[in-house]
């Protein structure tokens, strides 16, 4: 996902000649498009995320539209009241833009997973929040970012395979739906989609019928998609490499509480510090429940339970 | 290390050079000195009517406001995006801001009252939407990174815009302060000038005591600025030491201000209580009554 957000983000470049990229010393072999077409454009902060965040505000304020890019949890964590304080109290477009979702970075231990980032990002207000599932997607919201006149956060994905029948749609406050089963709805963060479609394909085996809600932006939310979705099935699983609480589970609940107090929702996701676990994202989801066989098993299991009294979840 | 003896001498080639200005005449710029009597009044009104503390800190840096607002600032037109900035990073003195803000005119006699009263925008730490208030601020170690940027975008659009950043001593705590430090001299930053308002207080101590911040000056120009030693309270000393600052170095420029925590009330001087207390009605009086006295 990192060649097409810079691919898309020199296409912005050239149209929109405010637009300036920032980086904490990180994107080796990724932002050099950007950073040789807009040598003036580019700036090599250092390894100091506060400071870029900072940096970014100031030069905002002045008229720029700067991307500060990092790893995902440098990005959001370690300049977090920077971000709130600067970018979102202030009204101004800055672009956070945090590498490596969930597990991406799977070896490299658990400094480097982004479990919260999302939980952290979506409860700002006016801070725009988009999370592609795909390469295409990734483009279509870099491009998007044009619309949003203050702050936001992009939550990319290192390895970003197509999600089959997705077809790169993305509309700011809108979910895209695969399919359209009415047994269960298979809600998902980013590229777990991947993970999705192919357990509704299981499901299918099995005469269960799946939708599938790829969530690729928060603030705005898709609060109606979700709605008009939780009220025509009776179960719900909320699908994310990230921790259980605050992110798109716990959107999930809340849509369901305020749109649709009929259905019952799973959420599917990191309930714990994951310690002394690195390895590949495929072996951190099969720990965490996170693959096409578990999902769908977890969505079996919750129809079987439909009408009973549950503690249901992962 | 060289340590310079006047403000008009010329500008030393070594990047870690320190220059102290001495004392002036006080001849240069008497608006500055009334209006940092009207400033202080202003803390004192205003920091009474509501009820609230921080006054020690505001005090401390009323001259600095002063120079800057009779000086570099008083052109500064809030609607003009070409305007030099002002970011008074530590927030938590936004009193002093205030009056001199309502002394240009841009804040009146009733935004002023209603400073620290509620759905005023008038807090103890500054606003953005407050007219005249370039950048919100109260979490220390944030203004400098702004200014930073700030002053990187004058450069980037061919400004000749000044971006001034006061900070306070303890402030330099703060590890993200000296990200922007590093950041600033490394872009050559000419336009940038950060105040350090070096009371030698905070919170509950001081700095010496807290963590020690000495040798402050080598440190800043161990980063790559350039250093001024200037009196905080000098109003004169610091007029013309702003004013001759030169773009053409290619170093961000630094005023450590030595200045008195509570300057100009006796009683609050040097003390760590007045930080966070609130006057009663007799130090109060004392407190006007001194710096009436001390105008003529």
């Amino acid at each position: 996902m990192r060649n097409e957000f810079v691919r898309a983000l020199v296409e912005v470049g050239e149209i929109d000649s405010r637009v300036l990229l920032l980086t904490g010393d990180l994107g080796y072999n990724a932002l050099e498009p950007f950073a040789e077409r807009f040598p003036d454009r580019f700036f090599n902060i250092g390894v100091a995320e506060q400071n870029m965040v900072g940096v970014a505000t100031g030069l905002a304020e002045a008229g720029y539209v700067p991307f500060a890019y990092s790893i995902a949890t440098f990005a959001s964590m370690r300049a977090y009241e920077f971000i709130r304080n600067g970018p979102v109290l202030h009204e101004l477009p800055v672009r956070i833009v945090g590498m490596g979702a969930g597990f991406d970075y799977g070896p490299n231990g658990h400094t480097h997973y982004a479990l919260e980032d999302l939980a952290l990002m979506r409860v700002q207000p006016d801070l725009a929040v988009l999370a592609p599932a795909d390469s295409e997607q990734a483009e279509a919201a870099v491009r998007a970012t044009r619309l949003i006149r203050g702050p936001a956060y992009l939550r990319l994905e290192k390895q970003s395979p197509a999600i089959p029948g997705l077809d790169g749609r993305f509309e700011l406050g809108r979910a895209q739906l695969i399919g359209n089963g009415e047994d269960v709805a298979l809600i998902a963060l980013g590229g777990l989609a991947r993970q999705a479609v192919q357990a509704a394909a299981l499901l299918a085996e099995r005469d269960v019928d799946a939708t599938v809600a790829v969530v690729s932006t928060f603030n705005p939310a898709p609060i109606d998609d979700l709605g008009e979705l939780l009220r025509r099935v009776p179960l719900a699983l909320s699908l994310e490499a990230h921790y259980l609480n605050g992110g798109l589970g716990s959107l999930v609940c809340e849509v369901a509480a305020e749109r649709a107090p009929g259905c019952r929702v799973i959420r599917c996701g990191v309930n714990a510090v994951p310690r002394g676990q690195s390895g590949s994202p495929h072996s951190l989801y099969e720990l965490h429940g996170l693959t096409a066989a578990t999902i769908a098993q977890a969505a079996r299991k919750g129809i079987a339970l439909l009408g009973q009294p549950s503690e249901a979840g992962t | 290390m060289r340590v310079g003896s006047d403000d008009n001498g010329r500008k030393p080639t070594n990047s870690r050079s320190v220059r102290v200005h001495r004392s002036s005449t006080g001849s240069t710029a008497p608006d500055a000195r009334e209006l940092a009597h009207r400033i202080r009044r202003g803390v004192i009104e205003q920091s009474k009517r509501a009820n609230v503390g921080h006054i020690g800190s505001s005090l401390s840096i009323t001259d600095i406001i002063a120079a800057l607002f009779a000086g570099p600032l008083r052109a500064a037109l809030p609607t003009d995006p070409d305007r030099d900035r002002f970011i008074l990073s530590k927030g938590h003195a936004a009193l002093a801001l205030y009056a001199a803000l309502h002394e240009a005119g841009r804040l009146t006699d009733q935004d002023l009252s209603s400073f620290c009263s509620d759905h005023s925008a008038l807090g103890a730490h500054p606003e953005h939407v407050v007219e005249g208030v370039d950048f919100s601020t109260g979490s220390l170690g944030h203004g400098l990174s702004i200014g930073a940027g700030a002053a990187l975008a004058a450069r980037l659009q061919g400004s000749q815009r000044t971006v001034f950043v006061l900070v306070s001593d303890a402030e330099c705590n703060e590890g993200s302060l000296w990200e922007a430090v590093m950041f600033a001299a490394h872009h050559k930053l000419s336009n940038l000038v950060a105040v350090v308002d070096v009371n030698g207080q905070q919170a509950l101590g001081y700095t010496r005591d807290v963590l020690n911040l000495d040798p402050l000056a080598a440190r800043w120009g161990a980063f790559g600025w350039d250093v001024h030693e200037v009196d905080g309270h000098d109003v004169d000393i610091m007029s013309t030491t702003l004013a001759d600052l030169r773009r053409d170095e290619g170093q961000p420029h630094v005023l450590l201000a030595a200045t008195t925590f509570g300057k100009g009330v006796s009683y609050m001087e040097s003390q760590i209580k007045w930080h966070y207390m609130p006057m009663s009605d007799e130090e109060y009086a004392g407190a006007l009554q001194e710096l009436e006295a001390a105008r003529r």
